[in-house]
């Protein structure tokens, strides 16, 4: 069977499972079946339908599981954002269809994706242009105490999300051309591989970055995040496991420097450790997240049976159900067995996604690959890790799930520059295996 | 660069699995532990959000309803008491933010469903609300306001009623009651009202003073063990000197050569402060045990609300057979014995039995939602202290007190009473108005005699009356409406 055909079959079924969780969202707000499920199953039947032949045009060489993959996830963050609010419901599905229409533009416009290596100074700028927008007084915006969003108008967005995809493209580049000298010019210094000054101060940049958005930006998650996605770049670049940890040693220092001298991310922290220190103030959203949790066993209380606010009053049992604690709802409502499942569905894309950097045959393709991989894993684990009390609770989205037209629409970039990696690494390789087996099988 | 890409993702699947981990012990491991935390709500949101069943009196009126408020995901339903105060006790209430007591705590399970794990899962898959069960008791509401009304008029008390054969227990009232509805407005004043203390189960946790009615158990020991029979005489005096102290007679009358009819009938001191010490520790102390002193009654009420009856120290602490104690004053119901009206109600059932104490059981039936009884109390014995030969000797001797000797007033017109008066003296509390010397008045006893249908115990606090003046005429009372009403 043909790459397009599997992705079109294996669209059904992630179809019907959008069908399903909606009937049994009406189940139970309504008692009674609603043929509406079937009417929004048709939908987005409709618009993956649609994404599905425009790929097959374009991209016909493209890995064909990804898209069903986050079509999985979206039916998932659909579904549950509807059951917490229907009218967050129908926000959601138009950025899922805005994020399809920017998905198709970057794949139409971008089909030669080297022409980001021309501009990739200009990406960075941009990109860190981005960050810093929601500091600028007028368009700025604070939401407990970090300042992740931008109001332009009527259009209001987080730019980090898209300041992400900028990083990893300039990233990508700047390791396809240097890593040769950071490997070569790197010198022992009592028993520890240096890398070559000269040629990591860009690299310092991003340190800097990921440390200004702690302290001016004070977006905890998104500096994890960024800075995560930078050390994998630079491992996967060089090979060099010390550069990693020098960057990792850096990181850890200027993260404890600021916990203990800006408030803000001293405060994250602080209730990460002791979350019962005050259990209905700072320590309420992570105490209620694990709670909600503790709820939900093995097998989950069912869609639509979790408690969101308290009863009667609208007082949220669940802070930010919709987007930070969304996971620890889906816990509550489909279980340990239901939330693996979601973990297990990111696990599987990242699979698609470093097979495809695998696959790549040019430095840049595969670094690119394995950047926005990467840095999709690892925003799916800040999140998760931090409602699960892994690590401190920072505000990210859980990509394609959370309500948030700024994540699904710059995810949706993410996945349209790995599908167009993918077209190009299948198209040549096609000619010289076929092999296509779903998992890893290796380099080749 | 394709084996740090295949590490990297390695690394990836750890991260995830790390997150599982977590997940696991949250979602399942320490989810116990969670549920208990003080800061989790959850739990008891949720049960507000059950429809709790009903508690019903024997004849179905109901005692307690959940009624709905607000709709879809603000739905929550709260606990109404019809009834008010009348079944404050034993029934308790339920509340979300103020907990639970009495009988609502005990029969949670039942009353929120949680009683049978599997239809819960079942329910869930068909998508079903769990929802609670009703919960039918014996009481008698009939017998219940009697018993109130009177204790309202004669002072803080007690009375409990017990259907011997069964255990069945039909009338539990505590004066001063309280309205449970009013629990969520006022729940600390209630709590700190030091004079009436109204959330005070008397009838289960009142610790008084037994008097004359524990002569009872000593008469029971005695007969049972042996040490005498119906026709022994023993020598009482008006007055016996007892570790330094006289113990006395009323009025010092002296009853030489009397038997056991006539001691009871006349509530002889002397004659069964010589009987106490004729016993012994051991034997005292057994007889008491199998009555179910020392023990916290079975009855189906949380533990820690049911206080255990018999002979405490200075400091509150239950005494056994080897500790010292002047027998012929614990054998007289004094020396800090200290009994709960529902203790001294197991007595009389036991005895009413022939001899079996059964369990003490408020519940009846359960019934699902659909209407089906889905338990049904199968009485149980708890434990036979005598044989029915001394219960029947125990009989003809408490039937002298009502037809001839000091529990008169508990005489029912065309039916034969056998019962016990008891008036202990305390040092008055707070409820007395303090300081001054009061009387604990009692009656214990059951009818008919010969084919009992009703035991009760019934106690006044802080009274200056005396047990037949005081006790009796409720013990009549309850014991008319039962009977009348079977």
């Amino acid at each position: 069977m043909s790459a397009r055909n599997r992705e079109l079959m294996a669209l059904v079924p992630v179809a019907l499972l959008l069908t399903a969780g909606f009937a049994a969202v009406f189940a139970q707000k309504n008692s009674q079946l609603d043929n509406l499920s079937l009417i929004y199953g048709a939908y987005f039947f409709g618009v993956c339908l649609a994404t599905h032949v425009f790929l097959r045009i374009r991209l016909p060489n493209a890995d064909p599981y990804l898209f069903p993959l986050v079509a999985l996830l979206m039916a998932f963050g659909l579904v549950m954002v509807y059951r917490i609010d229907a009218s967050l419901a129908r926000d959601q599905a138009n950025w899922f269809v805005l994020g399809l229409v920017l998905f198709a533009l970057t794949i139409h416009f971008l089909r030669d994706y080297d022409v980001l290596e021309r501009y990739r100074y200009t990406i960075a700028v941009a990109g860190l242009l981005l960050l810093l927008a929601p500091r600028l007084p007028g368009i700025g915006q604070q939401v407990n105490g970090a300042y992740l969003g931008v109001k332009i108008g009527p259009l209001a967005f987080q730019p980090a999300e898209f300041s992400k995809i900028c990083l990893v493209v300039f990233l990508a580049s700047y390791l396809r051309e240097h890593r040769e000298v950071l490997i070569v010019g790197a010198r022992r210094v009592l028993g520890i591989t240096l890398p070559p000054l000269k040629h990591f101060g860009p690299m310092l940049v991003v340190w800097g970055a990921s440390m200004f958005m702690l302290v001016f930006i004070r977006d905890l998650g998104s500096s994890l995040m960024f800075f995560a996605a930078f050390l994998a770049l630079l491992y996967v670049a060089t090979g060099r496991f010390s550069f990693v940890a020098i960057g990792m040693a850096m990181f850890l220092v200027g993260a404890w420097f600021f916990a203990s001298t800006v408030p803000h991310v001293h405060d994250r922290v602080e209730v990460w450790l002791n979350p019962y220190t005050d259990p209905q103030g700072s320590g309420y959203q992570i105490l209620q997240s694990i709670f909600a949790q503790a709820d939900g066993g093995l097998f989950g209380k069912g869609f639509g049976q979790a408690l969101i606010t308290i009863p009667g009053t609208p007082a949220p049992l669940l802070p930010a159900a919709q987007t930070d604690t969304i996971y620890s709802l889906i816990v509550n409502e489909l279980g340990l067995f239901g939330a693996s499942a979601v973990i297990l569905i990111y696990l599987l894309i990242a699979a698609r996604g470093f097979k495809i950097a695998l696959l790549a045959d040019d430095g840049f393709s595969k670094l690119l690959a394995t950047g926005l991989t990467a840095v999709f894993a690892i925003q799916a684990f800040v999140i998760i890790g931090g409602v699960t009390r892994a690590i401190p609770l920072t505000g990210v989205t859980l990509p394609f799930i959370s309500y948030g037209g700024s994540s699904i629409v710059a995810n949706f970039v993410l996945l349209a520059l790995l599908l167009l990696i993918s077209d190009r690494a299948r198209r040549e390789s096609a000619a010289a295996s076929g092999g296509n087996d779903f998992f890893l099988e290796g380099s080749r | 660069m394709n084996r740090q890409i295949v590490k990297l993702f390695g690394l990836v699947v750890v991260l995830f699995a790390v997150l599982i981990g977590f997940t696991s012990y949250w979602s399942v491991f320490d989810a116990r532990a969670l549920k208990e935390k003080n800061a989790n709500k959850r739990p008891l949101l949720e049960q507000q959000q059950i429809r709790r069943g009903r508690v019903l009196a024997a004849d179905g009126t109901v005692i307690a309803r959940s009624v709905a408020k607000g709709q879809g995901d603000a739905l929550r339903y709260v606990r109404r008491y019809p009834e008010g105060s009348l079944y404050g006790h034993p029934i308790g209430y339920s509340f979300v933010q103020q907990g639970d007591s009495e009988f609502e705590k005990f029969h949670n399970d039942e009353l929120v469903g949680n009683d049978s794990e599997f239809t819960s899962i079942l329910d869930e898959l068909r998508g079903r609300r769990q929802e609670g069960n009703d919960v039918v008791t014996n009481l008698d509401p009939a017998a219940q306001s009697t018993a109130l009304a009177d204790l309202e008029a004669a002072g803080f008390g007690a009375v409990v009623a017990i259907e011997p054969q069964s255990g069945r227990v039909r009338v539990m009232a505590s004066n001063p009651s309280y309205d449970p509805n009013r629990v969520p407005y006022e729940l600390s004043k209630l709590n700190t009202n030091e004079v009436e203390t109204p959330l005070l189960d008397r009838a289960t946790q009142g610790q008084y003073p037994p008097g004359s009615t524990f002569k009872v158990v000593t008469a029971a020991a005695g007969l049972e063990s042996g040490t005498i029979t119906p026709s022994t005489p023993i020598d009482a005096p008006g007055t016996l000197e007892v570790e330094g102290t006289p113990l006395e007679n009323d009025f010092g009358e002296s009853f030489p050569g009397a038997t056991l009819d006539t001691a009871l009938t006349n509530s002889v001191n002397t004659w069964f402060g010589q009987l106490g010490q004729r016993l012994g520790n051991d034997t005292l102390f057994e007889y008491m045990e199998r009555f179910g002193f020392n023990s916290t009654p079975a009855i189906d009420l949380p533990a820690e609300e049911v206080y255990k009856s018999g002979v405490f120290n200075e400091e509150e602490e239950l005494l056994g057979a080897s500790d010292p104690v002047d027998l012929a004053r614990v054998a007289i119901g004094q020396e800090r014995l200290a009994v709960t009206p529902l203790q001294m109600a197991e007595v009389t059932a036991a005895i009413a039995n022939g001899g079996k104490l059964m369990k003490p059981q408020i519940w009846s039936r359960v019934v699902d939602p659909d209407g089906r009884v889905t338990k049904r109390l199968d009485p149980s014995e708890y434990s036979q202290p005598i044989s029915s030969k001394t219960a029947e000797e125990l009989t003809t001797a408490m039937e002298g007190v009502v037809s001839e000797g000091t529990g008169t007033n508990a005489a029912i017109p065309g039916i034969s009473v056998a019962g016990k008066t008891g008036t202990a003296e305390t040092p008055g509390n707070a409820a007395c108005g303090g300081g001054e010397e009061e009387n604990q008045a009692w009656f214990i006893g059951f009818a008919p005699a010969e084919d009992p249908k009703i035991a009760i115990a019934a106690t006044v606090e802080c009274t200056e009356e005396f047990g037949n003046d005081v006790a009796a005429p409720i013990f009549r009372d309850v014991a008319e409406t039962i009977l009348n009403g079977e």
